[in-house]
């Protein structure tokens, strides 16, 4: 009955550009034997491969996002993910290819990580006609439904009743789709949090909520302005939902994680909240250093970068270091290769400000 | 062909587009087996079921936000926000996020929702459960404005908006609830951004909207006795806005008059002057002038709030002394 206006269904598992079979490494989303652990132990090599490739492959394109910023490719504002690579690698790689992402104006690596198209992605930046929203969204607001990118949103919390929303229609279209919605420590003291939540909770919706904890909202330190010192996890119980808290820089913590809570979402059990605990290497957006940060506090971080931290381990695990090697060069010219699509795109028409205000494909407001 | 009420007018439309397609969902506080504050959805929840009409707690932002994620992934809500006062608490999701999503997004995402909403003032309920607020939506680009006066227009108006694959505000005004029309036989649909004239004239024309349509055309029978011929002309909907319609009247009568609720600065009727002034010039041969409430929240008692709003007498009067 909504098989015309369910965007982004059908075509998705052939257009992810992570560079991953279709569907990744999906099959062992649903493993009982890695849902039950949580303790990311028992994740399987092709599984940790996915990931791996995630990581990379947002790590890459976020770095040369800031080299082109320094380069005044990329004007107005924008706001890296370099350092939280895991949450999102992990989420997406157990996630079904139909699902639901949405994320904040810090979002590039939900939308790589869902497999949206990085060329199109860094066009978007440089505000090319090429570019996701055809340059009409920015930094801030990628989206690539294709992919099941659902958006990225600059208001503070809005998304979560958004994404509350598609929980709601999935339950009714009985697709077993999840909706999983992320966010800053930051979104937890503003009111529709809290109302998202709570209607999630009561109508049982299929939604995660994942809270990327980087310690700080902008430029203060969350536990100051904050009565508790978990921002989500500490409120979980408002809802009624169970006191989640994990490290969010390991991509095997984060997906089993993400399996044992979309699962519970796709058997009925309804929503779930995790605080996901990370940091981001640089400041809140290109125009922050950081600097209100402690050096010990950074330092500390830093030793627990997850890519490097990742590949270590996937050498200790056994993978060969050039497997690895050959995975990265492989990343390394798909960027590069992304960057020059993105800069050759033209930049757009002023036509293209009349379009797609309205289904007619205008903008007119008057007859 | 059935004789109903405004207020019933409203759950009618609704069921006519619940019925027809099931990706309508209806949803907002006490919109169930309550049948809804206003009782203008009774016997929607029996008819339709839990799993199409939906209670949410008081908690717009949850409701409204959710009512726009089911209309990006398949779904057609139905968003009932009780008094339109309410959008305040929700402004964030309506002005930045359902009225912006498609153009931002290249055009990926499409928001088909309604927000049905009750309008206006005339019920003594004070400042902040009458204002008319169909000038803060039209202000937005991305959302659509529909503002019926009449059972036929709400039904009518109802399914257009349902319909259409963009956001839609149906303000319906809560003055007129106890008024009653008649509603053909059959499926009702209308057009959005399509004026009417309600009743034609040669002397000046009178452009009203929504609970002033009404009473603007009480004042032309007052001035039809002193031979004072008024163009009464209902907008129906603020965006798509029908200028035409208002134009060609206009170079029939050579005056222009607005009757809104709304206070005095930036009202609907100050977009639709301004566009007269910049096309029509020429056919104007005395003031434009604006019939609007005085530029202060709607005071509660009766006598005050009688004497803010714009009605039929009043109106006759400012007309009579522009028209000379």
């Amino acid at each position: 009955m909504t098989g015309e206006r369910e965007k982004g269904s059908t075509t998705m598992a052939m257009q992810d550009h992570t560079g991953l079979s279709p569907g990744g490494a999906t099959a062992t989303a649903t493993d009982a034997s890695v849902a039950d652990g949580a303790d990311g132990a028992d994740v399987a090599r092709d599984v940790r491969l996915a990931i791996y490739r995630r990581q990379m492959l947002i790590r890459g394109v976020e770095k040369r996002a800031y080299d082109l910023f320094l380069r005044n490719l990329v004007r107005g504002t924008s706001h890296l993910a370099i350092g939280q690579e895991a949450v999102a690698a992990g989420f997406a790689t157990a996630m079904r290819p139909d699902d639901y992402t949405f994320a904040t104006y810090r979002g590039h690596h939900h939308a790589l990580a869902r497999g949206a198209p990085p060329a199109g992605l860094l066009a978007e930046l440089v505000g090319r006609t090429n570019g996701l929203m055809r340059g009409r969204g920015g930094s801030m607001h990628i989206t690539s439904v294709a992919q099941g990118m659902y958006g990225s949103y600059a208001i503070i919390g809005a998304h979560l009743p958004i994404a509350a929303g598609a929980a709601w229609s999935a339950l009714y279209r009985r697709s077993g789709q999840v909706s999983v919605c992320f966010f800053g420590d930051g979104t937890t003291n503003i009111g529709a949090f809290h109302e998202a939540l709570n209607l999630a909770a009561v109508w049982k919706l299929p939604v995660v909520y994942v809270c990327e904890n980087n310690l700080y909202m902008e430029y203060t330190n969350t536990r100051s302005v904050t009565a508790v010192d978990h921002p989500a996890a500490d409120r979980a119980a408002s809802y009624g939902l169970e006191r989640i808290v994990i490290d969010g820089n390991d991509p095997d913590v984060v997906y089993t994680t993400a399996c044992v809570a979309l699962g519970r979402a796709r058997a009925g059990g309804g929503p779930s909240l995790v605080e996901a605990l990370t940091y981001r290497h640089g400041g809140h957006s290109r125009a922050d250093p950081g600097k209100y940060r402690p050096e010990e506090e950074v330092k500390a971080w830093m030793t627990r970068d997850p890519v490097p931290m990742y590949r270590e381990r996937l050498i200790g695990l056994g993978v060969a270091s050039s497997e690895l090697d050959a995975l990265d060069q492989e990343i390394s010219a798909l960027v590069d290769q992304a960057t020059r699509e993105a800069s050759e795109g033209p930049e757009p028409g002023v036509s293209e400000i009349e379009r797609d205000l309205w289904a007619d494909g205008g903008a007119s407001w008057r007859r | 062909m059935a004789e109903v009420t405004y207020r019933e007018s409203i759950g009618y439309g609704m069921a006519q587009e619940l019925d027809r397609d099931p990706t309508v969902v209806l949803v907002g506080e006490d919109v169930g087996a309550a049948g809804h504050v206003f009782k203008s959805t009774v016997g929607l929840f029996e008819r339709f079921g839990p799993g199409r009409v939906f209670d949410t707690p008081i908690s717009e932002q949850a409701f409204v936000g959710a009512a726009m994620g089911a209309a990006m992934t398949g779904l057609r809500p139905i968003v009932m926000l009780m008094y339109a006062d309410f959008f305040g608490v929700c402004w964030d999701t309506v002005a930045n996020e359902i009225a912006k999503t498609r153009y931002m997004t290249g055009g990926q995402v499409e928001v088909p929702l309604v927000i049905q909403a009750d309008n206006g003032a005339g019920l003594r309920m004070g400042a902040q459960h009458s204002q008319s607020v169909e000038s803060w939506a039209m202000a937005v680009p991305g959302l659509k404005v529909a503002v019926p006066s009449t059972p036929v227009d709400v039904v009518g108006l109802m399914a257009a908006a349902v319909r259409c694959d963009d956001p839609v505000l149906v303000l319906t005004h809560k003055y007129l609830y106890a008024t009653k029309g008649e509603i053909p036989d059959g499926e009702i649909v209308a057009e959005l951004g399509r004026a009417v004239v309600r009743r034609p004239g040669t002397s000046a024309t009178v452009v009203a909207l929504g609970a002033m349509v009404p009473e603007a055309l009480r004042a032309a029978e007052l001035l039809e006795a002193e031979g004072v011929s008024l163009e009464v002309i209902d907008l129906r909907c603020l965006v798509p806005l029908d200028v035409s319609t208002v134009i060609e009247s206009v170079a029939r009568t050579s005056r222009l008059f607005t009757v809104e609720e709304n206070p005095r600065l930036c009202g609907w009727g100050a977009e639709l002057v301004s566009i007269v002034a910049e096309e029509a010039l020429w056919s104007i041969d005395g003031p434009i002038v604006r019939i609007t409430t005085p530029h202060v929240p709607v005071p509660a008692a009766p006598v005050l709030e009688d004497a803010v709003l714009p009605r039929a007498a009043r109106i006759a009067e400012r007309i009579r002394a522009a028209l000379g």
